[in-house]
């Protein structure tokens, strides 16, 4: 008789069971390169070392792209500059730390209020407006640090690049493992998405969904439409600056060539085809490009053929994402979120006409 | 030499590498005013229009034959591009349709390197390397040719907006797409010949500029991104102000070549020529965000 009642109590969660396994299965896929034997070999004689470095990699990458992410996708804005503020924040680095003996903490901080302001600067002119004028002066900017950085030899040591740069660290404390580097990478990769997730559900991101929906009632309501875009900016330019001071005591060289247009276009393709409407997709969108990129590089190192493909096959992927998964590579963990995930994937072509 | 002579010498030399730009923000003003797209695929144009032209060359095609093939082809290129990005993907976000055009950008530029390979090709001049004189100053006959064809395009696109059905349809429509589509206007159509058009207008810029600069499977990129500082500079959606900005950009980046090393001692150098074009534009930008000679745009907030 009481069978119905208890059915219900016994019955499984499966949306539960589905996300529990979910964080498992990302935390175990975290740990991984870490749990793995030293002088073990997976198929193709990857090893530890080399996972590490490929997650060290899609960590930096992620904490840019989630922050590209919020601006695209919550403040629907387009910069196409952000490998700019990535340099940025590794050169500050490289130069206060290895030619100026500054500690690596503080030059950090130094490299953060660097962007900032840079950040606050041209975003201040050009949020008022409606338009591609962001992406447009961040195009630009990016152009520009492109040129100092490979001009100014006396500071950025021109082609040649910054080398010498120490490990990162306070005191005797140093990051001179791999497996260390990668723990604080991930690290901060959880810290940058907590903020976001913070940021997205704070009063600021209620006011950004609003304003996705409707510029001009969420004017209406109050909200500072410009001033919203201009804090996700400065936040977004500011990822980029830690991720680029991170990257500088990984490789412990800098030089221009990883900071060009060519990457901040790369990192607009993690964020879309991430899926730019969620705090998760660009993680995924910066995972798929390292190890999609990681492996056609080793495919191309056996067969040459492959080598010369690579643009066509990563060009043609892209598409193939965009094509049949236009909200992004988020979209296949569910659709369980509705809201700004609607909002951002509505056609505005016909807000724009 | 003097310094007028100089001074037209980096002129005509900026006027023609400006023209290209402008020709290629002209392309991106045609398509963002039939789709509201950037299309990243447009510097892509410039390259296979090269390209192509020394491809047919090669098999002992006249020139002329090889030019006019080469627009068919990168119209062809630019028609298929369409197709298989913009047209496959109705209803996604402008922000989704311009990566899909980054991907589509990705496929040309690695096709072009698997054709071609990764050295720069060339293409005989027009008309000989014999210097016309103005002054003291010596030009080559190729950047006549390449403000001579830029000159032409830019006329022929307008006299097409004007006195075609085709062209009154694509204005009707940057103007407002749903009431173009309300007087029976196929929009499809419309997008694609705005694709076919901003393709065959980069594919001109690109064969006459070959023999000037020769080109390479990477170049695109550069063209893209100052054809759309120029189409930006110009006024987004504006053709006229997009050639306008682009040889602006031009004659900025070949004065400041020039003239740096004079005005200045060592602090800043030629290197930084690009730098000062671009801030320039920039700058503009900043005091006209509606551009040289575009409408003005609403304020926000």
């Amino acid at each position: 008789m009481s069978a119905a009642p208890q059915r219900i109590e016994k019955g499984i969660h499966w949306g539960n069971l589905i996300r529990v396994t979910g964080w498992l299965l990302l935390a175990a896929a975290v740990m991984s390169p870490l749990l793995l034997g030293e002088g073990y070999r997976l198929p193709g004689g990857i090893g530890k070392n080399y996972l590490l470095t490929i997650g060290i990699f899609t960590g930096i990458h992620a904490i840019i792209a989630v922050g590209l992410g919020l601006l695209m996708g919550y403040a629907g804005q387009v910069s196409l500059g952000h490998a700019a503020f990535y340099g940025l924040g590794a050169y500050t680095s490289a130069i206060l730390t290895a030619k100026l003996g500054v500690p690596p903490v503080p030059a950090m901080l130094a490299g953060i209020v660097l962007t900032a302001v840079i950040a606050l600067l041209l975003g201040t002119p050009t949020l008022r407006l409606h338009g591609h004028y962001l992406a447009m002066f961040t195009l630009g900017l990016g152009m520009i640090a492109q040129i100092v950085f490979n001009q100014a030899r006396g500071l950025t040591g021109g082609f040649g690049g910054v080398r010498n740069i120490p490990y990162l660290g306070i005191g005797s404390w140093q990051l001179d493992t791999k497996p260390e580097f990668y723990i604080v990478v991930v690290l901060a990769l959880g810290l940058t998405l907590l903020m976001a997730h913070n940021l997205v559900n704070s009063r600021t991101g209620r006011a950004l969904r609003a304003l996705h929906e409707s510029e001009l009632a969420a004017a209406i309501c109050g909200v500072d439409v410009a001033r919203g875009k201009l804090q996700i900016f400065v936040i977004s330019a500011v990822l980029a600056s830690v991720a680029g001071s991170l990257y500088a005591h990984f490789m412990r060289f800098v030089s221009p060539g990883p900071f060009g247009f060519v990457f901040s276009v790369d990192l607009l393709i993690m964020v879309v085809v991430g899926g730019a409407a969620s705090v998760w997709g660009p993680v995924a969108g910066a995972a798929l490009f390292n190890v999609l990129s990681e492996t056609l590089g080793r495919i191309g190192e056996q067969i040459p053929w492959v080598a010369d493909l690579d643009i066509v096959l990563f060009g043609a992927v892209l598409v193939a994402v965009i094509v049949f998964l236009p909200r992004g590579l988020v979209t296949l963990a569910g659709r369980r979120r509705g809201g700004v995930g609607e909002a951002a994937s509505r056609p505005e072509i016909q807000a724009e006409a | 030499m003097s310094l007028t002579d100089q001074l037209v010498q980096y002129l005509v030399t900026g006027v023609s590498v400006g023209a290209v730009y402008g020709l290629v923000g002209l392309g991106f003003a045609i398509i963002f005013n039939a789709t509201g797209v950037i299309n990243f695929a447009q510097g892509e144009f410039v390259m296979l229009g090269g390209m192509c032209a020394v491809a047919f060359t090669g098999l002992g095609m006249p020139l002329i034959t090889a030019a006019l093939l080469s627009v068919a082809v990168v119209t062809a290129i630019g028609l298929l591009v369409e197709r298989l990005t913009i047209r496959t993907l109705p209803g996604a976000s402008i922000m989704t349709l311009i990566i899909a055009t980054i991907g589509a950008s990705f496929v040309l530029k690695g096709g072009a390197k698997l054709l071609w390979g990764p050295e720069a090709v060339i293409l005989p001049a027009f008309s000989g390397h014999q210097p016309l004189h103005i002054g003291a100053a010596g030009i080559a006959p190729q950047r006549v040719w390449v403000m001579g064809v830029v000159l032409v395009s830019v006329i022929g696109v307008q006299l097409f907006f004007k006195y075609t059905l085709a062209g009154k349809a694509m204005q009707a429509c940057a103007i407002n797409r749903s009431a173009a589509q309300l007087v029976g206007i196929n929009i499809n159509r419309t997008v694609s010949v705005s694709f076919g058009l901003s393709a065959a207008l980069a594919a001109l810029g690109g064969i006459v500029l070959t023999p000037a600069t020769m080109m390479r499977y990477s170049q695109g990129a550069t063209f893209t991104l100052t054809g759309f500082l120029a189409a930006v500079v110009g006024g987004l959606g504006n053709g006229i102000g997009a050639v306008v900005g682009g040889i602006m950009l031009g004659v900025l980046e070949a004065l400041a070549g020039g003239f740096i090393d004079i005005l200045t001692s060592s602090l800043i150098h030629s290197g930084y020529s690009k730098a000062i074009a671009l801030a320039v534009a920039l700058l503009v930008l900043w005091l006209r965000p509606q551009g040289l000679l575009g409408r003005r745009e609403r304020e926000a907030g």
